[in-house]
């Protein structure tokens, strides 16, 4: 924050445009670089907090699943405050159960293995 | 004649940032330097590099001609008037729009690679096939882009087509800077630019009433203007290009008195 941003804020002032123009900026470009639609991303957070959901309690509403760039590179980035934990109602999957559940997960493991 | 011919596309996805004006401004430095340059003009469909240059009139054919092997290179070439080390190919006619290839591309740039030392090709707006092809024959790139929303993300667009098309050095110049609305932060900082893009910046260009005088005239400023602040970015950039190290001037220094100080003040980071 700059001494002119505080001055308009004390001011009661519009906070000069070009921060404006960086952060509406660097969200369209995250959005165009990941070429994900807003729909795609909300989607996409829908299920990434179905499957959190199963080991933590969260907080369906405040999570919050973003994309963010920085120097061409961008990330996923997720904020997902836990609620509480559910420790000791879900059961670790053994490794011989989890190759019987999806044949996808089995062949990358046998892909690991060699 | 030269065998180390430097090919550079000058692209910046949005129109009307400056590529045109850009080219045959670096395009003029560059053979003041004496250095033989060609400017190529990519955006046939909608071809402005002539009239830029004060060349309008003495086109007669255009690369598609030389192609067509219905005339030879240096008849389609035109020399510039007063500075002869620069030439300008017209890529193609208005009225033929759909001639032009990748490969034909490729084959004019390696005709101009025998004669020339630097040729820049002038590109046509947008990510499209004019681009793509324009693209095809160059090395490497300038992106060309104004300390705005659209056009900055416009310029990310290619810059992302430069890359998987293995285009490099790619560097950037920010035109049509405004000393006076970057100290009062209502325009991005170059800073902001470069961070954004992730691009080494080859220049930048102060906003300059001057070049649309010169465009009136079709003289680039840096042919005879060499005074107006446009003209020494311009010539500055031309000399960067040439690996001469000429510091870059800071917006903020263009202004001076005690509004520049108290606007310098106000940029101040509190936190």
């Amino acid at each position: 924050m700059t001494l002119r941003d505080i001055i308009n804020k004390l001011l009661r002032r519009q906070p000069a445009s070009a921060s404006t123009a960086r952060e509406r900026l660097q969200l369209v470009l995250a959005h165009d670089r990941s070429d994900l639609s807003t729909e795609l991303l909300d989607q996409m957070r829908r299920e990434i907090l179905e499957v959190v959901a199963k080991y933590v309690e969260i907080d369906m509403d405040e999570g919050a699943v973003s994309l963010e760039t920085e120097d061409r590179m961008t990330a996923l980035v997720a904020n997902l405050p836990i609620k509480r934990t559910l420790n000791g109602q879900i059961k670790l999957i053994e490794p011989s159960q989890q190759q019987d559940v999806s044949p996808q997960t089995a062949e990358s493991i046998d892909k690991n293995s060699q | 004649m030269a065998t180390d011919t430097r090919v550079i596309l000058i692209c910046s996805g949005k129109g009307g940032v400056g590529k045109t004006t850009l080219t045959a401004n670096l395009g003029i430095s560059l053979a003041r330097q004496g250095l033989a340059t060609a400017v190529l003009d990519a955006d046939f469909g909608l071809r402005n590099l002539d009239l830029l240059l004060g060349l309008e009139n003495r086109i007669v054919y255009t690369a598609q001609e030389v192609l067509e092997e219905e005339c030879r290179l240096d008849q389609a070439l035109v020399k510039h008037k007063q500075e002869s080390n620069l030439s300008l190919l017209p890529a193609g006619n208005p009225r033929m729009l759909d001639w032009i290839k990748p490969d034909d591309m490729k084959k004019i740039v390696n005709m101009l690679k025998d004669q020339f030392n630097y040729v820049l090709i002038d590109c046509p707006a947008g990510v499209e096939d004019g681009f793509k092809n324009a693209m095809a024959a160059a090395q490497e790139a300038i992106v060309v882009t104004n300390p705005e929303v659209s056009a900055v993300r416009d310029a990310d667009r290619v810059i992302g087509l430069l890359n998987t098309n293995s285009i490099k050095p790619v560097k950037l110049v920010l035109n049509r800077v405004r000393p006076k609305m970057m100290a009062n932060q209502e325009m991005l900082s170059i800073d902001d630019v470069t961070d954004i893009l992730a691009l080494p910046l080859l220049g930048l260009v102060l906003e300059d009433e001057q070049v649309i005088v010169s465009t009136n005239r079709g003289e680039p400023l840096t042919l005879n203007s060499l005074n107006s602040p446009a003209a020494k970015c311009y010539s500055n950039i031309a000399k960067r290009l040439q690996g001469e190290d000429i510091p870059f001037i800071d917006p903020a220094e263009e202004n001076s008195g005690f509004a520049a100080k108290f606007r310098k003040l106000m940029q101040t980071k509190i936190f």
